[in-house]
């Protein structure tokens, strides 16, 4: 294995320890539990009515225009990430001041691009709540 | 490796343990909220009800609806666990002891966190239920909306303690000052952005549209039986534990304290917030979809801009050292 990776091994045995425990309790719980199945039962559950239409509905735009948004600021913001991590040094450095206005000028960009999404009317959610 | 590998089993262990203990206590606490005795007949003060909980929810009958995908219906929910579960692993239990030390702990966190987002979406897409997957959607929609205000209010402590380690970030508190009380500015609303963010990623009231009874059935859980709904259950309360130990962590100064060994006061500090957010859950109210999302982008997200801004500034000014 490569030697970068080894040091988060443990994190693969945690989370190898927490499939089996989940896997054996699915296991005995599939044993242990009844098996009566009625088509009633199997039906999709909607308050008692009979389900009408496909399960896989059609559903809102506003969804797909929120993982965008996603994208656009929540990578953007860990970019910052690794200069926040190195402030200190770049201060050491007397760079501080620099890369203070640097990343500054960056978020700025965001916060520009946060204003047109805001102003294109993008944040709102529902089309008549104009807020 | 040895030691991390029974570190991380111990970790498993006392995460479910703790989160066991949560659902009891919980329950308790929201009983005495609403005059209530709660739970009471099993085992001494209730002790043993999440127990007999796993015990009832272990013989029930799994169904799996007519048209859902086998597979993925039958993944999603100890999924849900183990990826809620993971993020206990960077949590540093005592000075320089956590399962891993990473040097980019607090991107790997809020990783693993955004992980907890795809079994909860197959779960959705799987049932073949239009009201799970609306449950799914919202769940998606605002989780990773609010990531971005989480991962800003995240950058706050980087910024401050100049590291991404967890446990770089817990030393510079014990050695400086607590960032949820010093520098109060950027300090205390930053650990408020992070806890309402935290909120909502573990879909929490005042944030819990994607289980909102009165408008989507059960949301995600409304195909599942049995164990399966006990997993999905059963994750919400191991992200809230979890969360709450990161969030004290990274603001509290996780294990810093007088007197006592480390391990004492992170769990006490967990307690703590675990305490507030379920305080929170029996007070507030649940927000409107519309409302969740106007908040979180169009206050949450600048504030968190800000923040950084004046964490920034913070450090320029040389007084944090």
């Amino acid at each position: 294995m490569d030697s970068y990776l080894t040091p988060y091994l443990p994190v693969l045995i945690l989370l190898v320890i927490a499939g089996v425990m989940c896997t054996a309790i699915s296991l005995l719980a599939g044993k242990l539990g009844p098996r009566r199945i009625t088509s009633v039962k199997e039906g999709a559950f909607e308050c008692g009515n009979p389900s009408t239409g496909d399960g896989h509905a059609r559903h809102s735009v506003r969804f797909y225009l929120v993982a965008l948004l996603f994208i656009v600021f929540d990578v953007e913001s860990v970019f910052v990430y690794p200069w926040g991590a190195m402030l200190h040094d770049f201060q050491a450095q007397h760079l501080g001041w620099f890369a203070f206005g640097e990343m500054m000028s960056f978020m700025a960009t965001l916060a520009l691009g946060l204003v047109y999404v805001w102003r294109k009317g993008a944040l709102n959610w529902s089309a008549d709540v104009n807020s | 490796m040895i030691f991390a590998a029974s570190l991380a089993a111990a970790v498993v262990i006392v995460v479910l343990s703790a989160t066991a203990l949560a659902l009891w206590y919980e329950r308790k606490l929201a009983a005495r909220m609403q005059t209530r005795i709660g739970p009471q007949f099993v085992g001494p003060i209730g002790l043993f009800q999440p127990v007999a909980d796993l015990l009832k929810l272990v013989q029930k009958e799994e169904i799996v609806p007519m048209g859902a995908d086998r597979v993925l219906f039958a993944l999603a929910p100890p999924l849900t666990v183990i990826f809620a579960l993971a993020a206990a692993a960077f949590v540093p239990l005592w000075p320089g002891v956590a399962v891993v030390r990473s040097d980019v702990g607090v991107l790997l966190v809020i990783g693993f966190g955004g992980l907890a987002m795809v079994p909860v979406w197959m779960a959705g897409w799987a049932s073949f239920n239009k009201y799970a997957l609306l449950g799914a959607m919202r769940a998606v929609a605002q989780s990773i909306s609010y990531g971005v205000p989480l991962v800003l209010a995240a950058m706050v402590p980087v910024i401050l303690a100049g590291t991404m380690d967890l446990d770089g970030i817990t030393q510079f508190q014990a050695t400086h000052h607590w960032f949820g009380l010093w520098p109060i500015i950027p300090g205390l609303p930053a650990f408020i952005l992070f806890l309402l963010a935290m909120l909502a990623e573990s879909n929490r009231i005042p944030f819990d549209i994607p289980e909102a009874e009165s408008e989507l059935v059960a949301g995600v859980t409304t195909e599942y039986t049995g164990m399966q709904f006990g997993f999905v259950y059963l994750a919400e309360y191991v992200h809230t534990v979890v969360g709450a130990a990161i969030g004290s962590v990274m603001f509290l100064g996780g294990w810093d304290g007088p007197f006592a060994p480390g391990l004492h006061w992170l769990l006490l500090k967990t307690l703590c917030l675990f305490t507030f957010i379920y305080w929170i859950r029996w007070t507030l109210v649940r927000l409107r979809a519309d409302q969740l999302m106007t908040l979180c982008w169009k206050w949450l997200v600048p504030a968190g801009l800000g923040l950084v801004f004046l964490s920034a500034a913070w450090n320029q000014t040389g007084w944090s050292r």
